[in-house]
């Protein structure tokens, strides 16, 4: 659920300005704020040492004081009209460089699928693995996020790493970028959204590569092991055959099997507990049930240990 | 100070019309020529029209203004604090949305613009003085529906309305607003089409367009974007309450509409009307300028003509509020370029500016000490433009408090600063009487130094990652923004000092002269309030609005034989 603002995230500076580099992106972004604040410093000189010395000089001494006639001076009216024109120009150019690298992603960046609704922030990888408000990602390579929003338009915004981009319903916007070193830091919604708007955020960990590999590979959903095992049972496809609520699909309800003594076509009669139910997902042909179709596939390599015990967890609440 | 603050010569300057020098206190002037609220309410004098926009629009600001002290108390405290999440959202965008369609697009150009166009040019009145009363009224309505609006429960979409959060349940009444924002274009198209006619039309015997001060340049090419964008935000308006209320499918994905349309129609009108709220100040800041510097605006020819290029470029770059929307990258070089070229034209404008005080005569009266921080504000705004002109950098600053402080740099900086500038410098013509030159200096002090305290910190918590329009922040940013709103409680001690003294003024302000700055614009050769036809004859431009020598000559002369 939506963090509130005022907890445990941080933005690190980097300098008086700008939070510290994150992402390879940064220094590029960086340099042009530099460029922009060295022009900007410098024309505030130009601007600001002649006012006042203007204004102590030419203070009007007596009453009746006009000020000179007003000459005409062409040079440099085309100075000062033509040398700021080279400078934002080149600040332009700074800026355009900048923008093309950034947009557009390198060819085979990991992908992280991001979807924004109020409010809070899912992220789903590649591995079926997902995450809600915590973005993960591997260090060193560029990864990509494909975003869109189930409701209104919302901004991903990561200040360390110096991306932002309009999170959009109804169509899909991406940013991109390298983290070169494992870091924490924090990812901000910045598309006012409502009442949740400033406890939109999520924590951005980039994790070493193996890291990040093992973690997205432990594909484990959060929660208790009933609900976990509830959820597997849709959505690994054992709904498909088996009710929860007696009636008959393609094979034996779950209803009240728990416990019950199922009968083999082979003669044996055997209790459905933990061993039976686990050696039934692994190899269903080795436990063929009496009066059912052989049809249910094996689920070996698809369903790890604690997934079973999850759905063994499940399968005792299903009265 | 060397200069003398309140000249004690009543009545009397351009003596080669002796005629206008008639005793204002005892004479007939548009203030007391009829009486009573209904003359008020049903005058055609483009004066009475100008005063009560004035009033209003300074209601607008001190509603809007209030809004924003209570959002600053607010962020003293990064958690929960005084008001709630849904409060928080409906000031901010009540301050936004009051402070901008009620306050600063009419506020120059309605008040002081419809006082000063036709006196500046010499004519009794605008070209149609009832379609001028009309846009009044519509105004009032439009202001009556934003405040029941007010009144009703609020909405809570920002002042930009984007969709489709401003479709969703919790937008609050974005109907009734959008519906208010839509009667207001219609004030502002007809207060534009009314200047531009009277400019063409109306303008006295020997006032060619050189001739004119450069107030009128800026409230002609202002006119033009009001008259041209103003359109637009309407039918964005109209299309918006549709999509609402009936599912169209314009804007809302949900009804196969495209949300970032909205943007570019929004932005269509909303980039545009950036300069109907800063042409009008850069205008004020030229008169103010010349006049408190007795000297002719540098590169007049320059300044007039950058105002119309200024109001037809800034139609080509609203993309610049969208470089992170998700447009092509191609559209976003090609507004970022545009962007850079449009900011030169405002640029010289300075310098020219500059230019002008340099062997000038300064005085540091109010106006004068408004126009200064004028140019000192609107040059932070302007620069720190470049930084979000940037495609690279912006995307780093787009929607943080960097925004919000250039924005204010370049608003309240420049028009309010030109604006409450402007103000002073026509008092006394408007009014009759000399506000108190000293505590009008402590206000512009005091507001100069809260301005700076109060958005200063913002650039620097935008460029640290702080985003806009957020109730709760992390801790870090607590010291920035408790400056901030430090900084806010002077600006609005600058401000209420202001309205107290110009209220007293009014009673027991020092009677003013005709011509108290020694100005040679036309305003300032009649009577002082002006007499209900402005001008006791038809006046002749014989000089240009900035020739000062002789008129304060005469104003000497006169002082010399008086003493
Ligand atoms: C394609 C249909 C199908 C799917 C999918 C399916 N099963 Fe089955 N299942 C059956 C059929 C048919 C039987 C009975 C025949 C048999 O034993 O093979 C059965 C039998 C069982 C039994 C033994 C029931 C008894 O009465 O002894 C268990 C336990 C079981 N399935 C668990 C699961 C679980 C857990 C899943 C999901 C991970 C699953 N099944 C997916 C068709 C399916
Ligand atoms: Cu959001």
């Amino acid at each position: 659920m939506a963090a509130d603002a005022a907890t445990n995230f941080v933005i690190h500076l980097g300098s008086f300005w700008l939070p510290r580099q994150g992402s390879t992106l940064a220094p590029q972004v960086d340099r042009g704020f530099d460029l922009a604040l060295y022009v900007g410093v410098a024309f505030f000189i130009l601007v600001v040492v002649p006012l006042v010395l203007f204004v102590w000089k030419y203070r009007r001494r007596r009453a009746h004081d006009v000020g000179k006639p007003t000459g005409h001076n062409t040079a440099i009216e085309i100075a000062w009209t033509v040398i700021p024109l080279a400078i934002v120009m080149a600040c332009f150019l700074v800026g355009f460089r900048g923008f093309l690298r950034a947009s557009v992603a390198p060819a085979g960046a990991y992908e992280i699928q991001v979807t924004a609704h109020k409010w809070a922030w899912h992220f789903q990888y590649p591995t079926g693995k997902s995450t809600d408000n915590e973005l993960r990602i591997p260090v060193g390579r560029p990864v990509k996020m494909v975003m869109s929003s189930q409701d209104v338009i919302h901004g991903f915004f990561i200040p360390e790493f110096r991306v932002k981009e309009d999170v959009v319903p109804g169509s899909y916007t991406s940013v991109w970028f390298t983290v070169p070193k494992p870091t924490q830091t924090l990812l901000e919604c910045t598309q006012y959204c409502g009442l949740g708007h400033s406890g939109m955020l999520a924590k951005v960990i980039a994790m070493p590569d193996a890291d990040f590999d093992k973690w997205v590979h432990q594909v484990k959903l959060q929660g208790s092991p009933v609900a976990i095992g509830r959820g597997l049972y849709t959505s690994k496809g054992c709904s498909g055959c088996h009710s929860i609520n007696g009636t008959r699909i393609v094979g034996p309800s779950f209803k009240g099997l728990w416990g019950t003594t199922s009968h083999l076509s082979d003669g044996r009669n055997l209790v459905v507990d933990e061993n039976f139910v686990r050696k039934h997902i692994l190899d269903p042909r080795s436990l063929p049930v009496t009066g059912y179709p052989q049809v249910m596939p094996s689920f070996k390599g698809q369903l790890t240990d604690e997934q079973i015990n999850d759905i063994i967890a499940f399968l005792k609440t299903v009265k | 100070m060397s200069d003398s603050t309140t000249p004690a010569h009543p009545e009397r300057s351009a003596p080669a019309h002796p005629e206008r020098s008639r005793g204002t206190a005892a004479g007939t002037n548009y203030l007391n020529a009829q009486r009573g609220i209904k003359s008020w309410l049903t005058t055609l004098d483009h004066k009475r029209i100008g005063i009560m926009y004035l009033v209003s629009v300074l209601t607008a600001f001190l509603l809007g203004g209030i809004f924003a002290l209570i959002i600053r108390i607010k962020l003293l405290f990064p958690g929960h604090y005084l008001i709630t999440r849904a409060q928080y959202n409906e000031l901010f965008t009540l301050h936004g949305a009051i402070m901008i369609f009620l306050f600063i697009i009419p506020s120059i150009p309605a008040s002081l613009g419809n006082f000063f166009v036709p006196m500046m040019i010499g004519a009794k009145d605008v070209a149609f003085p009832r379609l001028n009363l009309m846009s009044l009224y519509i105004y009032w309505v439009g202001a009556a529906m934003a405040l029941l609006v007010i009144l009703i429960g609020g909405v809570s979409t920002g002042w930009t309305f984007y969709a489709p959060f401003s479709e969703g349940p919790d937008a609050g009444h974005v109907i009734l607003m959008t519906v208010a924002v839509f009667i207001l274009g219609f004030s502002s198209i007809l207060t534009g089409l009314n200047f531009i006619v009277t400019i063409h039309k109306l303008r006295a015997p020997g006032m060619t367009w050189f001739k004119m001060p450069l107030f009128l340049w800026s409230i002609y090419a202002t006119s033009l974007v009001q008259i041209l964008a103003t359109p637009v935000l309407g039918i964005t308006m109209v299309l918006l309450a549709l999509d609402r209320g009936f599912h169209i499918g314009i804007f809302d994905p949900r009804y196969g509409g495209d949300p970032v349309l909205f943007q570019h129609f929004f932005w269509f009108y909303s980039h545009p009307a950036v300069y109907i709220m800063i042409l009008p100040g850069m205008g004020i800041i030229s008169e103010l300028i010349a006049v408190h510097a007795r000297r002719r605006i540098f590169g007049y020819t320059f300044v007039a003509f950058s105002s119309i290029a200024i109001a037809l470029l800034g139609f080509l770059v609203w993309g610049h509020h969208m470089f992170v929307s998700g447009q092509s990258v191609m559209a976003g070089a090609v507004f970022s370029f545009l962007t850079f070229f449009i900011a030169i034209p405002s640029g010289v404008k300075v310098f020219n500016w500059l230019a002008t005080l340099y062997q000038g005569s300064i005085s540091l009266r109010a106006p004068m000490l408004y126009a200064l921080s004028f140019l000192f504000l609107f040059t932070i705004g302007g620069l720190t433009g470049i930084f979000l002109g940037m495609l690279s950098v912006d995307v780093h600053l787009h929607d943080t408090y960097f925004v919000v402080a250039h924005f204010h740099y370049v608003m309240m900086g420049g028009t309010v600063m030109a604006f409450v500038g402007g103000l002073h410098h026509w008092w006394p013509k408007m009014t009759g009487r000399m506000y108190s030159e000293a505590w009008a200096r402590l206000s512009a002090i005091l507001i100069f130094i809260g301005f700076n305290a109060t958005f200063f910190p913002q650039f620097i918590l935008g460029s640290r990652g702080m985003p806009r329009r957020y109730y709760a922040y992390l801790p870090e940013f607590q010291g920035l923004h408790v400056f901030s709103t430090f900084g806010s409680w002077v600006i609005g001690a600058g401000f209420f000092i202001m309205l107290g003294y110009l209220v007293y003024s009014l009673k027991a302000g020092a009677v003013a002269s005709t011509n108290p700055w020694g100005a040679a614009s036309l305003e300032w050769q009649t009577a002082t309030p002006p007499p209900t036809e402005n001008f006791p004859v038809q006046p002749v431009a014989e000089h240009g609005p900035y020739d000062f020598e002789e008129v304060v000559a005469a104003q000497a002369a006169l002082e010399g034989s008086a003493s």
